[in-house]
């Protein structure tokens, strides 16, 4: 016959366990824990790596933390030495275990803050594939350079070729990230960002912005999708038999639309309307002409 | 004449706004009533409002804290309430007021919790541990105080009439312009800072010269208590940092409000600049909040270890490092605005350095508990929950300045659990253990251990429970400030979250709960010697509460631990035959009105009714030139008042089995 206590206590134990096993099942969803490109990969590494190498410092804190409440307790069996207040050995300890731990990780700064450099177009056989991409109020705007075609809220590339994206605002600072191909970077008007980026294989990701920009930002998701050759071939076919053509008139009055904008494709776009959409907050010739600021609150 | 002042300011317009409303003015109704009907505004005011005396101050700033915490917690946990049940829907807070509410969090937890309650410790505390009588400039003191409270004032009266901003605590333009935010809102945080600002930065200048100039006769800098070094580079850092907060806001500020345009997006504005302005401020910040509870914890480790402070020099040095190296980090928070890695990786490695001074900290306090005789005291259990809590968010604080590894977790709320993990350990619960360590010393009995208990445990564990799936939502890429969101993965943890911050919430239950017993239980907590925990440091060498001018007799001082070796050279308690004159600071009410012109001219600025804002800033400034040509600003204490309180104090002594010298004489 069990005790209630221990009914209540494996009562207790069954749903404790229950919701670590739940949320641990959805950690297999984790993007940035199971990346989909060689630069999230690394950056996950590294990730690890540092985790690790400073266990160093948190194993001894733990130990001498709970070895010492347990010891020198009221009742316990240390011996007492109120005047004990200094030792060189254990300074010098203290100081270099740290310091260590800290040139360690600072020579991985170094070597990956370079290597991982958003900005560097990533060693590859392939040339790199080019996407423009523009934050607006809660969507973004995929022009696809060498293509002539832009695309909102999608962002579809040939997953054999790097990616390589230039990023602007035509609203406030947002961010922009693809949690399974790797890190984000700002996008800010009036200012080009980059990213450089790849994924191994064919897929389907979330992209977002992450930088909270006013009442949609929840909203502010686009679908990514690495696709081989003959699917983003296909897909382009797609875009270039949409009605749909980005001029100015039409770019600007899609400016306005605000909520939740459903993927939209355009089979032909303005040329260098990135530049000047730049241009709108540089005062660069023939850019695009400058409008009111909108009211996010 | 109103300016932008129109009825529409109200908050008629939604349940949020009206509910925030209600409560405010009940508050303040209830409070004033309260005192009313208690018959105690001339108590109130010749006491406690209109006083120049340190202590007072101190604790009139803990009650404002305490106060704001509770409104920044239900922030916190209506947006925890609000994101547990926000998949696919819209919850039930309207978008505009989450963004509300998460900039509020923010602000108030920063500038209108933690700098309040940090300076009430160390107005409280380190003129007595200095054997001063009290700072070095009180009436600025009281101006500090007012001016804080003002900013305070504004945030309240933003839920209230108009609505405060959307554009979160650190209000990143272009964001937070005129164009993109027309409305008061940002006006409200800019003014709510400014106007605190100023007594911050008074503050930082107050205890600089009181620590480099009021030590006790033979006091060293090295001797001094490690609670005063930390005040004390707290203090360089809110003189030194705090003006480029003052400047950002102001450039800011006219923006909005002149049409500048330093932070727009068009005519050559540039929010970056912003972004480097904030933070050259913002990241000394962060240690002007956790340095003073370093201090706390150092103290607590001491005496609750029965021993005395291990590597009392390495601390001390990295205290300094701290404070030298928090100047040098700010761009480790914008990793991501695309600088080049010569720049990320410089920024990155000076962010670790100070993992080091830090280390070395937790090291010492461990190593101080080691050969102790550790007492479990609340103080003592908030000082280990810390150390074990801290060197967590210390790893994801390394993991986040390492830029590759940013760019990952940079706006998820891997981050908002990250600074959480730092400021709610290392900043509120050194606050907390200075609560439980000196409360007996501001009111002359101890607080209830049952109760304090409570206070640690409910929060432990509630922190545990709402910040650890915060880390773990970063890495299922959550980014922070999300109102809703569409993946179910993300609500598992977003619930136990919420359950973790209804454990906080016992928690502030049980801080006001202990308040409460420990009145009830007063006459049996009584602390009749002024040394409660038998203290090592000159805080305890006065009574509790301490006299109004805190030593009769200056104590001299050789060593660290000052009042220990009073105790132990049997000289702690003199008593000489008599005593001269003492003159003390007079209480004066032009703290207040500055205070309230503060008020005005923020009020004034936000609303456009500049009429009003430049009469207030006139009378501010004519009760000021008024005050400074008062020549009788002075008090005299006279012998026989000293006499009679001295006496009471020997036999106070007596009764609580003290033996007590004659001293040296005068």
């Amino acid at each position: 016959m069990l005790s209630s206590r221990t009914v209540f206590l494996s009562k207790w134990l069954t749903i404790l366990l229950a919701l670590s096993l739940l949320l641990g099942c959805s950690m297999q969803s984790s993007p940035i824990l199971y990346p989909k490109g060689p630069v999230a990969e690394t950056e996950r590494d590294l990730l690890f790596l540092a985790t690790g190498i400073m266990l160093f410092t948190l194993l001894p804190v733990y130990l001498i933390t709970f070895w010492s409440c347990w010891r020198y307790r009221a009742k316990g069996k240390g011996a007492y030495r109120p005047n004990w207040h200094q030792s060189i050995f254990v300074e010098l300890f203290i100081w270099t275990g740290p310091l260590v731990i800290v040139v360690v990780i600072g020579i991985l700064v170094v070597v990956y803050t370079y290597r991982l450099d958003p900005y560097k177009s990533l060693a590859d056989s392939e040339q790199a594939f080019r996407v423009q991409a523009v934050a607006q109020n809660w969507k973004w705007l995929f022009i696809y350079p060498d293509q002539q075609v832009a695309v909102v809220n999608e962002l579809a590339f040939p997953c054999d070729r790097p990616l390589s994206i230039e990023i602007t605002s035509d609203t406030v600072m947002t961010s922009f990230m693809i949690p399974a191909l790797g890190g984000q970077i700002y996008a800010m008007a009036g200012m080009t960002t980059r990213l450089n980026l790849k994924a191994y294989g064919p897929g389907l990701y979330t992209g977002r912005n992450t930088q909270f920009s006013g009442r949609g930002f929840p909203h502010m998701v686009f679908d990514v999708q690495s696709l081989s050759e003959a699917d983003f071939d296909q897909w382009l076919e797609r875009v270039k038999t949409s009605n749909n053509r980005l001029d100015d008139v039409h770019y600007q009055n899609l400016l306005k639309l605000e909520n939740k904008h459903p993927v939209e494709y355009f089979s032909w776009v303005e040329p260098d309307l990135f530049g000047r959409i730049i241009g709108k907050y540089t005062g660069a010739k023939g850019a695009l002409p400058l409008q009111k600021p909108r009211n996010l609150e | 004449m109103l300016g932008r002042l129109t009825i529409e300011a109200l908050p008629f317009y939604s349940w949020v706004a009206m509910g925030g409303a209600v409560v405010t003015i009940l508050t303040v109704v209830l409070a004033a009533g309260a005192v009313t009907w208690a018959g105690q505004w001339r108590y109130l005011w010749v006491e406690w409002l209109t006083s120049v005396d340190h202590k007072r101050i101190g604790v009139m700033y803990i009650v404002l804290a305490l106060l704001m915490l509770v409104r920044g917690f239900i922030d916190a946990i209506m947006m925890r309430a609000q994101q547990a049940i926000a998949l696919n829907n819209e919850g039930y807070l309207p978008p505009e007021h989450f963004e509300q509410i998460f900039t509020s969090h923010g602000t108030i937890m920063i500038f209108f919790m933690a700098m309040p309650f940090l300076t009430g410790l160390i107005n409280v505390v380190v003129p007595q541990q200095l054997g001063a009588r009290d700072v070095a400039f009180p009436f600025m003191n009281s101006v500090s105080l007012w001016l804080t409270a003002a900013g305070a004032g504004l945030m309240g009266i933003s839920l209230v009439i108009g609505r405060f901003s959307t554009a979160g605590w650190t209000g990143y333009p272009p964001y937070s312009g005129i164009g993109y935010s027309p409305g008061v809102g940002v006006d409200y945080w800019i003014w709510a800072l400014l106007v605190s600002g100023v007594g911050s930065t008074m503050t930082g200048i107050n205890f600089i010269t009181t620590i480099l100039r009021c030590r006790a006769p033979g006091m060293k800098l090295m001797q001094m208590p490690l609670f005063v070094w930390t005040s004390f580079c707290t203090s360089i850092l809110m003189a030194f940092a705090f003006p480029a907060l003052t400047v950002v806001a102001v450039l800011l500020g006219l923006d909005r409000t002149l049409g500048m345009h330093f932070f727009t997006n068009e005519l050559g504005g540039n929010m970056m600049n912003f972004a480097n302005l904030i933070w050259i401020w913002g990241h000394p910040e962060v240690y002007i909040l956790i340095l003073p509870a370093f201090g706390v914890f150092s103290e607590v480790t001491a005496i609750f270890s029965k021993k005395r402070l291990f590597g009392y020099r390495s601390l001390v040095y990295a205290t300094m490092v701290i404070a030298l190296l928090s100047f040098t980090v700010w761009l480790h928070h914008f990793f991501t605005m695309g600088s080049s890695p010569n720049v990320n990786a410089i920024f990155g490695i000076a962010t670790m350095i100070i993992a080091v001074p830090t280390g070395v900290k937790i090291f010492d306090w461990l190593f101080t508990m080691v050969r102790g005789r550790i007492i479990f005291h609340p103080a003592m259990l908030f000082t280990i929950g810390f150390i074990i809590t801290f060197v967590i968010g210390g790893v994801t604080g390394v993991l986040l300045a390492i830029p590759p590894v940013d760019y990952l977790m940079h706006n998820t709320t891997f981050l908002v659990a990250h600074f959480h993990n730092m400021l709610i350990p290392g900043a509120l619960f050194g606050y907390f253990a200075g609560t439980q360590l000196w409360f007996p010393k501001a009111f002359g009995f101890k607080l209830n251990e049952f109760w304090g208990k409570m206070v640690f445990y409910c929060w432990f564990i509630g922190f545990y429970l709402a910040f650890m799936p915060l880390y773990a939502l970063g890495f299922l890429g959550m980014p922070r400030r999300l109102e809703q969101y569409t993946n179910p993965d993300w609500q598992s943890f977003l619930l136990v979250a919420f359950i973790g911050s209804c454990f906080v919430l016992v928690g502030i239950f049980s801080v006001f709960m202990q308040f409460y017993v420990s009145i009830r239980d007063r006459n049996e907590n009584r602390d009749l010697t002024g040394d409660p925990w038998d203290g090592r440091t000159l805080e305890w060498a006065t009574s509790s509460p301490a006299a109004p001018y805190n030593f009769a007799v200056i104590p001299r001082v050789s060593s660290v631990d000052a009042f220990w070796t009073l105790k132990k050279e049997g000289s702690a308690y003199p008593f000489p035959e008599q005593y001269p004159p003492i003159v003390m600071p007079a209480r004066t009410g032009a703290g207040v009105f500055i205070g309230l012109f503060g008020f005005l001219v923020g009020f004034a600025a936000v609303w456009y009714i500049w009429w009003l804002a430049v009469l207030a800033m006139v009378g501010g400034m004519t009760v000021l030139i008024f005050r400074s040509c008062n020549d009788h600003a002075e008090e005299i204490i006279e012998p026989e008042t000293i006499m009679r309180i001295e006496s009471q104090r020997k036999a106070q002594l007596i009764s609580g089995g003290q033996s007590v010298a004659m001293g040296a004489p005068l």
